[in-house]
């Protein structure tokens, strides 16, 4: 079981390897960008991190790397415990840049999607889902983001994210995802 | 929201014109271990015109799929009789039929008269008799009339074939989801539509006089809203929208209120409202999850789910007090409860040993039976004459409906022929169309 769940976890890390460098392939912003970019080798490294703000894609966060160089799409998705709503110490790494990025850029706007296993009865899901979200929040706004850029939304067991009947997609469904817009 | 309103008013008598034949077939998974032998003889036809259905095929079909009677194939009967001085009360001892069905159905136009009886074979007497009158397009409801009369006469209980069943589906992939909102009969035929849409539909709820329901649906904004939808009108409006959980509708005893889950205030909570004068009062206040509140039958008290005590169990509140009772203390998850109509117990999930069956808990002695004998198990709802449980679990990885009955005796699977079912509720007892006149 071990050793299938932590096989489960490289395929997630493997996918999400695979989902950036497919994003970092499409074209970034408009084309100021792209000719700043072009003028890398030229310029200081502040400049560079100056021009590469932390900036949406798709509906994930996208920001510039601590060494200044290249960047990094952040998944967004955090996982809880069976009958859980506490935020794993695994999640506070990433959750830490999305609550830096939301301070930096005011502007931007998350949606926090509660999700549950199938186990259990909806309605119940539904409000697990809503806590899950809400402890995500809560975590966040701790860090200084302003709630206003925030919205909670569960969807309970409604919107699975791997399907079948396994310990392992069970362990998938339960999570949080932040969802820009 | 005009233009919204109207453009599902459309979809909506769009899809109520698109009734479909049947999507569930019932499977008897265990009948009764002596169950009653029957014989329902195809009814006499006089008049003319064609028939879409035969009611005695329907009565057949009812009685056998209810597990409790085992009939006789039409194949197999040395005589066929359609009234009492045609029975010949030996041909069917050598079959070994307990019981017999026999009747004529005249056709009048748009009228169809069914005189039909009921024979106990080894008392050689008539032990019903009745003439029944509908529309021709009222042939199935014919049927289920009859069957349900024969059963309650052989059973001491009355019938559930004229109830109906409404139902959650999802067909497509885990990204490209269609949802639909059905209401079948009992036995699975004539499926209408009520809504159709991209996002999750949850929580069906009947009105006790059936004429309306209430639902939570995802489909605007991709946030939840409750429903209350006219189901002969066909017009809905929206109940809350609030920002947060709008869930788990549950009518009144009396249709006046409903009781429901909204979570504005921070964390989810019950709250009733009355259909009459829009108002809403506030009835549990904890930070935990409280959810799933059903009615007792005297309308005095609710029942619901919450974690309130570490983990989900059933709590009863006084609705002129507000004071709080906790009713579950076997297992560490028990949810969405609902209680049967003399109040003496209730159904719901149950996890025993990582399984989530439906149980059954005698509020009055506090035994709890395990029903079921399938996993993951969910949203037991009970039908109007209380001796059966329709349920949500799953089969070969796919959702279907499942049903047991209160003694755990008869079981069945209502596996589909497409996407997954889920969230049945049983209707409450039909209004009954059919004209019965009295010998």
């Amino acid at each position: 079981m071990g050793t299938l769940r932590k096989l489960g976890w490289l395929t997630v890390g493997l996918m999400s390897i695979l989902l950036a460098s497919c994003a970092s392939n499409e074209p970034v912003g408009g084309d100021e960008d792209a000719s700043a970019a072009s003028d890398i080798s030229t310029e200081a490294p502040e400049q560079v991190k100056k021009t590469v703000e932390p900036s949406v894609r798709g509906s994930k966060l996208v920001i510039p790397s601590e060494s200044g160089f290249g960047e990094e799409m952040l998944q967004g998705r955090f996982f809880f415990d069976f009958d859980q709503a506490i935020v794993k110490r695994a999640g506070h790494d990433e959750l830490n840049k999305h609550a830096a990025a939301m301070k930096q850029n005011p502007s931007l706007r998350s949606r926090l999607e509660g999700h549950a296993d199938q186990r259990g009865t909806r309605e119940y899901n539904l409000a697990l889902g809503e806590r899950r979200a809400n402890s995500v929040r809560a975590y966040l706004v701790a860090q200084g983001v302003s709630s206003s850029q925030i919205e909670v939304i569960s969807y309970g067991e409604e919107k699975p994210y791997a399907t079948g009947s396994t310990e392992m997609s069970w362990s998938y469904n339960r999570r949080v995802e932040i969802v820009y817009r | 929201m005009q233009l919204f309103l109207r453009f599902n008013l459309i979809l909506l008598l769009l899809f109520c014109t698109l009734a479909v034949a049947s999507d569930l077939r019932i499977e008897v998974t265990q009948g009764l271990d002596r169950p009653v032998r029957i014989a329902v003889v195809p009814f006499e036809r006089k008049g003319w015109g064609r028939l879409p259905e035969k009611v005695s095929d329907v009565v057949n079909s009812d009685l056998q799929l209810s597990g409790r009677f085992v009939t006789t194939p039409v194949e197999g009967m040395l005589s066929r009789p359609h009234r009492s001085k045609e029975v010949l009360y030996r041909d069917w001892r050598l079959l070994k039929v307990e019981y017999l069905v026999i009747g004529s159905l005249t056709i009048r136009g748009n009228e169809i008269r069914v005189e039909y009886e009921l024979h106990n074979v080894f008392e050689q007497s008539r032990e019903l008799s009745e003439t029944v009158v509908a529309d021709r397009n009222e042939l199935r409801d014919l049927g289920h009339h009859i069957s349900d009369r024969v059963f309650e006469k052989l059973t001491g209980m009355s019938g559930a074939f004229s109830t109906r069943i409404m139902y959650v589906t999802a067909l497509g992939s885990i990204k490209d989801r269609t949802y639909r909102l059905n209401i079948a009969d009992s036995d699975g035929f004539r499926v209408e539509t009520v809504l159709e849409t991209s996002e999750p539909i949850l929580s069906p709820s009947w009105a006790p006089d059936g004429s309306r329901i209430a639902y939570v649906s995802f489909e605007k904004d991709s946030k939840p809203a409750i429903y209350l939808h006219d189901l002969s009108k066909k017009t809905r409006r929206i109940i809350t929208n609030f920002q947060g959980l709008n869930g788990a509708p549950s009518f009144s005893p009396d249709g006046q209120k409903l009781a429901l889950v909204l979570s504005k205030s921070g964390n989810p909570d019950i709250w009733t409202y009355d259909l009459n004068t829009r108002r809403m009062a506030q009835i549990t206040r904890h930070y935990g999850i409280d959810t799933e509140p059903s009615w007792f039958p005297d309308g005095r008290s609710l029942i619901f789910t919450s974690n309130r005590g570490g983990s989900p169990q059933i709590y009863k509140v006084d609705l002129y007090d507000l004071k709080i009772q906790r009713l579950t203390f076997e297992g560490d998850y028990n949810a969405g409860a609902s209680v049967l109509a003399d109040g003496s117990a209730m159904v719901m999930v149950h996890r025993r040993n990582d399984v989530y069956h439906i149980s059954l808990l005698d509020l009055r002695r506090g035994r709890l039976s395990v029903l079921t004998k399938t996993s993951l198990d969910e949203s037991p709802s009970i039908a109007p004459n209380g001796s059966m449980v329709i349920y949500a679990t799953e089969d070969d990885g796919q959702g279907i409906l499942a049903a047991v009955s209160i003694d755990g005796g008869v079981r069945f699977k209502l596996p589909s022929s497409e996407g997954e079912v889920r969230e049945p509720a049983w209707s409450p007892r039909k209004r009954t169309i059919i004209n019965s006149i009295l010998d």
